[in-house]
């Protein structure tokens, strides 16, 4: 008996002194804050939404903040159950996705919270490829491709009769995603005699050490590595010519069809809970400068107030 | 002494158990290979398999043709041999022949050091050092190749032909050497024409079980050679090892009751047969040289 109480009381009294120095204390000290944000989705955005987490637990040390990274898809079904407070999402919410979310009741906000480009690139020493269309990338990554588009001068008669070596994003990665769809026009639908990896740090070793190679991968990974790469622009044959990315092409979306927003979306239940609610503001207060810092390109100081006002908007609806 | 000889008993029993383990793992590996592999060849045929020229079990045309994954395997293995071989055969020979003890002494731990590396840093010495030398006499070389994990991976594998190559030399019985040297032979000949044949399947041993480990090497080839399937005997483009795609498709996140994940299991199978048929090669060679040397 008096063993047991010991150990309950061993167990229960940091809890009790944490619990009766939490509530009447100052909120300029984040420990006044407790509970637990949810977040998942998208593998793409979950650098960003980890680094403001990271930031806002060195604010608030209480919460717990959890960010999973199961893909937008599988995110939202999470999202639309209610098991989640915050999707990460890569692209817009689909049609069966708001449907799902409405038989469940849950009502949401979408909040764009950055930019994120796709860099075609390849070898310096490439001294035939100047630009590349939107149709002949999808000549050379479409399924029809795989064992017959082998040579560069099949993509145009023009550049060299030499093997092209292609490098892109394994099928596990948004990157995968997001270029199948973007290029070919189908998600998941795309050769296989690639070297396929889901580290971008290997593409970027295999196209910086072999001059016949073309691959694709995040814009971020091109900022680091510029002198050994060299990045193709991309005509999408819209009238504007072959468009550079660039953190003013992709954020003014110029560079098209491989630049995309990214977004977050926040469940208006979890509103009810405090620590939801600041742990949203600070995502919004913090993401321009973490955005930049993980590779992304930051939305303008404009978009960024607009963005702002339907947060707070929204605040007022739903929060207590 | 009854307690004694129950003592005994329960150490028996301990051994006995011990040795059984062994064997039980190895059932249970081999059991599981066949169970997954069946089911993996209920979905694609035979034929398809051992014939087809494209492995893409990941993406929108899924073809399941082991070769190009086996040529690639061959392939590094193949440089691996022609490199470890005659340098692994010459130093053997120096050491057991022509050097003096001292010299030897210090040689042979510092070549067992050799074995001792991790294959990663093996992968990494071929990715950042080797393949960037070769790139500067041979243009037009592409960073991930056979050629330079092959090479890497000979290194690795050299001082296992040297060292059984060299132990199957030092067993022949001197009165074979003062034969040789009695009929007026030079040290040259000797070693060459007495010898290296007397030795032969000493050596041939060794080679086989280098064979056998370079065979099964995995991280020189996941990290050196490249992750892309093709059909090819060109040592300078990127391939895809039968150890490197199983390595890529158990990190990813491909459904663990598709096809597309047994496909492991089956290149697996392919593998473990290659090594299983080598390594009892080996062996019966083994039996043999021991035998020759009973009279």
């Amino acid at each position: 008996m008096k063993k047991s109480f010991i150990i309950l009381s061993v167990i229960f009294l940091p809890a009790a002194v944490l619990l009766s120095s939490c509530s009447p204390r100052s909120s300029e000290k984040g420990e006044a804050l407790t509970g637990e944000v949810k977040i998942d989705g998208s593998s793409t955005v979950f650098p960003l939404s980890e680094a403001v987490a990271e930031e806002f637990r060195n604010s608030f040390p209480n919460v717990r903040v959890t960010v999973g990274e199961s893909g937008t898809g599988g995110g939202f079904k999470k999202f639309s159950r209610g098991e989640t407070d915050i999707n990460d999402a890569s692209r817009s919410i689909r049609p069966e996705e708001i449907e799902a979310c409405k038989a469940n009741g849950i009502s949401y906000l979408e909040l764009e919270v950055a930019y994120d480009g796709l860099a075609v690139v390849v070898h310096p020493s490439n001294t035939w490829a100047k630009e590349i269309k939107v149709s002949e990338l999808k000549k050379l990554w479409e399924p029809a491709a795989q064992g017959k588009i082998t040579r560069w001068n099949q993509i145009r008669p023009e550049w060299p009769n030499k093997e092209i070596h292609l490098f892109g994003a394994g099928t596990a990665s948004g990157t995968f995603d997001y270029f199948t769809e973007a290029i070919v026009g189908e998600a998941k639908s795309s050769r296989g005699d690639y070297t396929a990896s889901e580290d971008d740090n290997v593409l970027v070793q295999g196209i910086a050490s072999d001059e016949l190679a073309l691959g694709y991968f995040g814009l971020a990974y091109f900022e680091n590595n510029q002198d050994k790469l060299r990045i193709l622009p991309i005509d999408a044959e819209n009238g504007n010519g072959p468009v550079t990315p660039t953190a003013e092409t992709v954020k003014s979306k110029k560079y098209t069809p491989l630049s995309r927003p990214l977004f977050i979306y926040v469940n208006s239940k979890s509103l009810e809970r405090k620590e939801v609610q600041r742990f949203v503001s600070f995502y919004l207060e913090h993401c321009g400068t973490l955005a930049s810092d993980v590779g992304y390109v930051a939305l303008t100081p404009d978009e960024l107030k607009v963005t702002q006002a339907r947060w707070e908007e929204f605040q007022k609806q739903f929060a207590k | 002494m009854a307690g004694l000889k129950k003592q005994e008993k329960v150490i028996e029993g301990i051994l006995k158990g011990s040795a059984w383990f062994t064997i039980l793992i190895t059932i249970g590996i081999i059991w599981v290979l066949l169970y997954e592999t069946i089911i993996f060849f209920r979905h694609v045929s035979l034929i398809e398999f051992f014939t087809a020229t494209e492995w893409t079990p990941l993406f929108t045309i899924k073809k399941y043709g082991i070769l190009p994954l086996l040529t690639a395997t061959f392939l590094t293995s193949f440089i691996a041999i022609a490199v470890a071989m005659p340098l692994g055969l010459t130093i053997a020979i120096y050491l057991s022949e022509y050097a003096n003890p001292t010299f030897r002494r210090i040689v042979k731990p510092v070549l067992e050091l050799l074995a001792s590396i991790p294959t990663v840093v093996y992968g990494f010495f071929a990715l950042t050092t080797v393949t960037p030398f070769l790139q500067n006499f041979i243009p037009g070389m592409a960073g991930f190749n056979a050629l330079s994990p092959g090479i890497v991976m000979g290194i690795m594998i050299m001082p296992l032909i040297t060292s059984l190559s060299e132990d199957a030399l030092y067993a022949i019985p001197g009165s074979m050497r003062f034969a040789s040297y009695a009929l007026g032979a030079s040290r040259f000949q000797t070693t060459f024409r007495v010898l290296l044949p007397a030795a032969s399947s000493g050596i041939g041993v060794s080679v086989i079980l280098a064979i056998s480990r370079a065979i099964g090497e995995t991280m020189i080839v996941a990290i050196a050679a490249g992750q892309q399937p093709r059909l090819t005997l060109n040592p300078l483009v990127p391939v895809e090892t039968i150890t490197t795609y199983i390595v890529q498709v158990s990190m990813g996140d491909v459904p663990q009751n598709s096809p597309e994940f047994r496909s492991i299991f089956a290149a697996g199978m392919v593998l473990f047969l290659f090594t299983f048929g080598i390594n009892n090669l080996g062996l019966y060679l083994k039996r043999k040289f021991y035998q020759k040397y009973e009279l």
